[in-house]
């Protein structure tokens, strides 16, 4: 394999690791945060013993995610430094913007939160978790506009050779990138609300510490709901945004090869690429991709035979990912409506908890193949019209990206299972007792 | 032109800050597996840099982010040309920052070895690395006219580079010393205080053949030479070292800590100083280098960042130094037995 191919599979096995982590603690820093001040506004020790539980789990997910992030912003200088060079002027800047502001405010809180809690007054210390939550969410609304502007720049000119930053308000209000924001980080709440939902689905079904995980449920369950109808929502504003400005990813999103109005969406179908056709279709709703696209019926759909071969993404990935993450994101509304009518009598409901303990992995795999689809829809452009990926890999030898890509398997697998291994054994054995005075 | 150079020293700066900072993480996990005698000991000395190291690291990744930002073009060409290096860095890195997190969470002496032995190599070899790299940076790295790097890892570990590199280890040992013996106490504390006298000449005598090799292996001492009064920066590393010893007579750590936080950012300065205006000196051809003119950004990027940064840096300190007051006094038993710590 030669080195832009070594150094993308490396950039996604590294993506995706950090983004298996990542999100869950957007969500549960804010989850966290809440139960804190609840305990501080109550003094409630259930509260307390919320906190430290959840806190625990968010902590482990932290460091992973912390970590793993670092390699993210190396390998843009070591795997992509013809990018580098190409796009630092505007992506350097919104990197070192989001390490100044948040991420430096996030990490040193953190130090703070884990060993202050006899430092600091209770409500000092939960303001801490509040700065703690929102700077982890400015943090990834820096990084979002960043890949926002990879999926669509603006504000730049070429000039040397090289882009560089004209309109540095265009940048920080690039549509694509807003919409990616208000997509991803109520994917992020939502995901979080699951994996909440789901561990105290576990012990209620055991029957244990029935006072603190319906609380937390139920705490889930609001953040639940409302973040998965506006993920639906933004969803939908973004596929008409993608049909503006990635017209090819739309089509290959939809496998959609002819240029027509009223272009239909088909509900299952094989791409063949190489015939430019689709060997089996299943299900065909006319005029659905006009409107999903442009909320048109009639409206006209530009189709892969239109885009150059040499300027496709790989239809089949696109369009299965797309296809099972709209599936997955009309399931978790659903299941949050479900979960509403029956919060009064959660326990009794053992079919429902059980659905919702098996539902922990589903925003996962959705959030996961959001990205796919956004990075491999994208393809062959690293930044969208401007530069090819095949152009943007550093002059280095492959061997030495074979190793590394060895070494992130490797690291990463340890890390994975270790951490998969300590969140599990924390979540099963649950919170510390109750104590009389604590 | 002046904000060229003006970026080409807050590059320096945010990088000595991240030595100062890190660096006595970086020194305590290197001591970890030979002062860590019983657990107590080891959860001491995890403890007493526990809720700091991680904003520490940030300066690493603002430092990285900055020079992205602010010299695309060396980002790119020394990130690319030390691939080797830094991915050793960073997976040391990754696995000391797991381990911190992991170490304690499971009771079981194999498990908790595991995690001891990756808490020293990832903090032993980021010291030594940095180090190797910031040496080949002061005399010059074989890149040619396409920017692209004609060597290895080996070539990095040159005798000046590997020289460097004892350097920082040495810079980080005494610095971290320092620390514990600031936060630690009892015997950990004694032990501490009798290794840093220990370190203190070594130190010394590493700090003055690297002010001499760089004299014989790098152009470092040029611009002192054109600009004597220059020389007050190394003067200053030396009055730093000086003022360390002085202040463990005294016995007053926390401030032989602030001396050798001093003899880290002077020493840094001192490279940083002698190098300009070049980043990224080649050794093939002068023509070649990397500098803070032809490798920066577009003037509108230095712009803004430089009020990002003049506006947040600040920020940031004042919210890190109030960290570092409330978790610089000595560590106590009901510190440690706090079950939420690592």
């Amino acid at each position: 394999m030669d080195v832009v191919m070594l150094s993308r599979l490396q950039f996604a096995a590294a993506t995706m690791f950090h983004f298996l982590f990542v999100p869950l603690t957007l969500g549960l820093s804010v989850l966290v945060a809440y139960m804190e001040t609840r305990y501080v506004q109550t003094g409630d020790e259930t509260y307390l013993r919320m906190t430290k539980f959840w806190g625990k789990l968010f902590l482990i997910n932290f460091a992973l995610g912390v970590v793993t992030g670092i390699t993210l912003e190396f390998q843009f200088g070591t795997n992509w430094s013809r990018y580098a060079v190409y796009m630092g002027d505007i992506f350097g800047a919104l990197l070192a913007i989001e390490a100044t502001v948040a991420f430096f405010l996030e990490s040193t809180f953190i130090g703070i939160w884990i060993f202050g809690w006899n430092k600091l007054s209770k409500k000092a210390h939960a303001t801490v978790m509040w700065l703690v939550a929102g700077a982890g969410n400015v943090s990834a609304v820096w990084i979002l506009l960043a890949n926002g502007w990879m999926q669509h720049p603006v504000g730049f000119t070429i000039r040397n050779g090289r882009a560089e930053l004209t309109d540095f308000l265009a940048v920080v209000t690039n549509k694509f990138g807003l919409l990616e924001i208000a997509h991803m980080i109520p994917s992020a709440f939502t995901l979080a609300a699951f994996f909440v939902m789901g561990i105290s689905a576990w012990h209620l079904l055991k029957k244990q510490h029935v006072d603190l995980f319906t609380r937390s449920f139920n705490i889930g369950l609001v953040v639940g709901l409302v973040s998965s109808l506006i993920v639906a929502i933004t969803g939908d504003m973004h596929a008409v945004h993608v049909t503006q400005t990635q017209p090819a990813k739309l089509a290959a999103m939809e496998s959609h090869w002819e240029t027509q109005p009223r272009a239909p969406i088909v509900m299952f179908a094989v791409p063949d690429e190489k015939n430019e056709r689709n060997k089996i279709e299943i299900g065909r709703l006319p005029g659905a991709l006009s409107f999903l696209g442009h909320h048109d019926f009639n409206a006209v759909v530009t189709g892969l035979k239109d885009i150059p071969r040499d300027e496709r993404p790989p239809v089949l990935p696109t369009f299965v990912s797309f296809r099972v993450m709209v599936a997955l994101g009309t399931l978790f509304p659903l299941l949050t409506i479900i979960g509403w009518f029956l919060r009064k009598r959660l326990v009794e409901s053992r079919w429902y908890l059980w659905a919702m303990l098996f539902s922990i992995p589903l925003p996962y795999l959705a959030i996961e193949l959001g990205w796919v689809l956004a990075e491999v829809g994208r393809q062959p452009w690293i930044v969208y019209g401007l530069l090819k990926t095949a152009d943007a890999a550093s002059p280095i030898a492959a061997s030495q990206v074979m190793t590394s890509l060895v070494g992130f398997i490797l690291v990463y697998g340890l890390l994975g299972l270790v951490g998969f291994y300590l969140i599990t054994n924390i979540a099963k054995k649950g919170p510390k007792p109750a104590t009389e005075n604590a | 032109m002046v904000l060229q150079s003006a970026w080409f020293f807050l590059w320096g700066l945010l990088w000595a800050i991240f030595f100062m900072t890190d660096g006595f993480d970086f020194g305590i996990g290197t001591l970890y597996p030979f002062l860590g005698k019983s657990e107590r000991d080891k959860n001491m000395m995890i403890h007493s840099m526990g809720p700091l190291w991680d904003g520490n690291e940030v300066w690493l990744i603002t430092a990285g982010g900055v020079t992205f930002a602010a010299f695309p073009l060396f980002y790119a060409i020394m990130f690319s040309s030390l691939y080797s290096a830094l991915m050793l860095i960073l997976f040391a890195l990754i696995l000391r920052g797991v381990s911190f997190e992991f170490r304690n969470k499971v009771e079981s002496p194999a498990w908790k070895k595991v995690w001891d032995a990756c808490i020293f190599v990832g903090s032993f070899l980021p010291a030594l690395l940095f180090g190797v790299a910031f040496a080949n940076i002061f005399e010059g790295v074989p890149i040619d006219q396409d920017g692209i790097f004609q060597g290895n890892l080996f070539t990095l570990l040159n005798p000046y580079g590997l020289l460097g590199g004892v350097l920082f280890v040495c810079l980080f040992l005494l610095h971290g010393a320092l620390w514990l013996t600031v936060r630690a106490d009892g015997d950990l504390a004694q032990r501490t205080e009798s290794l840093s006298g220990k370190l203190w000449p070594v130190l010394t005598g590493v700090v003055v053949v690297f002010l001499v090799a760089s004299y014989i292996f790098t152009p470092l001492y040029n611009n002192y030479l054109a600009n004597p009064v220059l020389f007050l920066v190394p003067a200053i590393a030396v009055a730093a070292i000086v003022g360390i010893k002085y202040f463990l007579m005294q016995k007053a750590f926390f401030k032989a800590w602030l001396a050798s936080s001093a003899t880290i950012v002077s020493c840094i300065f001192f490279g940083v100083i002698g190098l300009y205006p070049n980043l990224f000196p080649s050794s093939i051809d002068a023509k070649y280098s990397l500098t803070a003119f032809n490798a920066s950004s577009s003037p509108l990027t230095l712009k803004i960042m430089i009020i990002v940064v003049l506006l947040f840096v600040p920020v940031v300190l004042a919210y890190q130094i109030w960290a570092y007051k409330l978790f610089s006094g000595k560590v106590t038993d009901d510190d440690l037995a706090h079950e939420e710590m690592y």
